[in-house]
């Protein structure tokens, strides 16, 4: 049988990426073009700034993905692309790209829901076992979603505030680490201790949701009140505290759902996925249950890249997904339409 | 030689075939609608209806700006998308160039072709046909349409405005110009994208990969950066 071969086109934030995926789950290029460098000056990603720097990004990271996986347009099956959720000024961008590309060279157009290519990013480390859960963690999402088979999506929990990428940024502001944040909380939580006794936001019984903004408000409180008082709290312990909660929510409602839904799989996916406080905490859980396979994916995954869009592409491809050349972004996406 | 010329820069939206000495087709609206939904099928319907496929296409000619930042970008991508994967020359014109080029041909005078740009302020430059060209004689820029008038006041020449926001800036242009002042007919005012196609025919092509558009203006959060920068410099 011939290869199936999948380019996919992710602008959804920040990073300007195309992959080019075999068969779903071999990455023959992945291309990504981050533009942290420029944000960082903010404090923070500018959608005008991304945007920009999207339209000066697309058509060479194209031709580098190309060039680094030896084909040419006609050896390609189709064109994924984000369709949303994002910033819709960049997702723009890559939406008319591969509008452009799939009109040129007469290619199928897929739309892609950017968080089934974070899911789907772990296909390039291992085939599924249905059922499954993914546990999405980024920095706009927290979600817990079910798959029963392929390019079927039950968002059975989510943020209601929050996403736990965003409180780290929040909480790493309060704590002058600069933007983005995440990675110095966890790199100081490992330094210190949870000492300070932070809330965790359970929800209503049996809740798979998440909320994270009390968490982030205490946070802030903590420190304020110890400003006030003029004593002083070692951040190595309030990043390791918040960093506590976070995880323990986590860890506690994924543990929960595995069982309640008894999954083969639990999956990890987004950014925060890099963070080693959770992946610790999840392989501590995990590991004495031989039934369920805990699987996340190498840091290069984990954050915004194409060949998660092309892997999730490649399975709409094969569902019969199709857009039309009226393909907008839609910052607002839901991933059930696709089911 | 079949060009393709595509503008989605402003609310007008146009897309044109042309070849060697005719225009194959033209499509143009000027609606406040998502050209991010309409431009692609555009294309597809106007090169359909022309009996064109994409493999023809020898160049494609695209309007840069000024305009909406998101406008511009929806068609500076599709353009440069286009003319990497079938590797064709890319050329980009000015927007602003277009509008001028389509009354401006018969025009014993200064054209000067404008979009708003909200508070009293538009996009416009000044353009001039010399022996059948068109020459640029201000170049493009964002000013308050009061200054602007005021400076071509003492052009002593006579000026023809155009463009879709005319309406928005006519009276403080008419004020200040009185008969100096030619308005463009409704008929006029939206840009021709057979005029952008033929712009940009003998135009070099452009590197196609750090081929941006023209914004004119920087990002506001760029431009707040540079000036805390320029701030703690001084101080
Ligand atoms: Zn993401």
């Amino acid at each position: 049988m011939k290869d199936q071969l999948i380019l996919g086109i992710e602008t959804s934030c920040d990073e300007t990426a195309v992959a080019i995926i075999k068969n779903g789950r071999e990455i023959t290029a992945n291309v990504v073009a981050s533009q942290i460098e420029s944000h960082k000056r903010f404090g923070g990603v500018v959608p005008e700034i991304a945007s920009r720097h999207h339209v000066e990004q697309m058509t060479i990271v194209l031709e580098e993905a190309l060039s680094q996986g030896h084909v040419t347009m006609a050896d390609i099956d189709a064109i994924a692309v984000t369709e949303g959720p994002g910033l819709v000024g960049a997702l723009l961008i890559g939406v008319n790209a591969a509008k452009a590309l799939a009109f040129a060279n007469q290619k199928p157009l897929v739309p892609v829901h950017h968080i089934a290519g974070h899911i789907y990013a772990n296909r390039l480390v291992t085939e599924f076992k249905f059922p499954l859960l993914a546990l999405v963690v980024s920095g706009g999402h927290t979600e817990l979603v079910y798959m029963k088979e392929h390019g079927h999506f039950e968002v059975i929990g989510e943020t209601r505030d929050d996403a736990a990428g965003e409180a780290y940024d929040k909480v790493a502001r309060t704590l002058n680490m600069p933007y983005p944040g995440g990675p110095h909380i966890d790199r100081m939580a490992h330094e210190g201790t949870p000492t300070i006794d932070l809330p965790r936001a359970w929800l209503e019984e049996g809740s798979y949701d998440f909320s994270f903004s009390g968490l982030k408000s205490a946070v802030i409180n903590t420190v304020h009140n110890a400003e006030q008082r003029g004593e002083t709290i070692a951040p190595e312990d309030l990043a390791a505290s918040f960093q506590a909660s976070v995880v323990d929510v986590l860890v506690t409602k994924a543990k929960r759902a595995v069982e309640q839904y008894g999954v083969k799989q639990l999956l990890v996916a987004g950014g925060v996925a890099a963070n080693k406080g959770l992946r610790e905490a999840l392989q501590q859980t995990f590991s004495q249950q031989s039934d369920v396979e805990l699987v996340i994916p190498p840091l290069s995954l984990c954050t915004d890249n194409a060949a998660m869009i092309a892997a999730a592409g490649s399975v709409m491809f094969e569902k019969g997904i199709r857009a039309e050349m009226t393909l907008n972004a839609n910052p607002g996406l839901d991933i059930e339409i696709f089911n | 030689m079949t060009i393709l010329a595509i503008d989605t820069s402003n609310n007008p939206l146009g897309v044109a075939l042309l070849e060697e000495d005719r225009v194959l087709g033209e499509y143009i609206t000027n609606l406040k609608k998502n050209h991010s939904i309409r431009i692609m099928p555009a294309i597809e319907t106007l090169m359909k209806e022309c009996e064109r496929v994409p493999a023809d296409l020898t160049k494609i000619v695209t309007a840069k700006g000024p305009g909406s930042y998101t406008g511009v970008r929806i068609g500076v991508t599709i353009a440069k998308t286009l003319a990497w994967t079938l590797n064709i020359p890319l050329v980009g014109v000015s927007s602003l160039e277009v509008l001028a080029a389509g009354t401006g041909r018969y025009f014993d005078g200064y054209v000067s072709p404008l979009f708003d740009a909200r508070r009293g302020q538009i996009y416009t430059g000044l353009y001039q046909f010399q022996n059948g060209k068109l020459t640029v004689v201000e170049p493009d820029q964002l000013v308050l349409a009061v200054d602007w008038a005021e400076k071509l006041s003492k052009t002593k020449q006579r000026i023809l405005f155009v463009g879709t926001d005319l309406p928005l800036h006519r009276s403080v242009l008419q004020e200040k110009l009185g008969t100096q002042a030619v308005f463009a007919g409704m008929t006029e005012q939206n840009p021709r994208p057979a005029e952008l196609g033929l712009l940009g025919m003998d135009k070099p092509g452009e590197d196609i990969h750090t081929f941006v558009p023209n914004y004119i203006r920087l990002a506001e959060a760029e431009a707040k950066w540079l000036e805390k920068q320029g701030k703690i410099i001084k101080g």
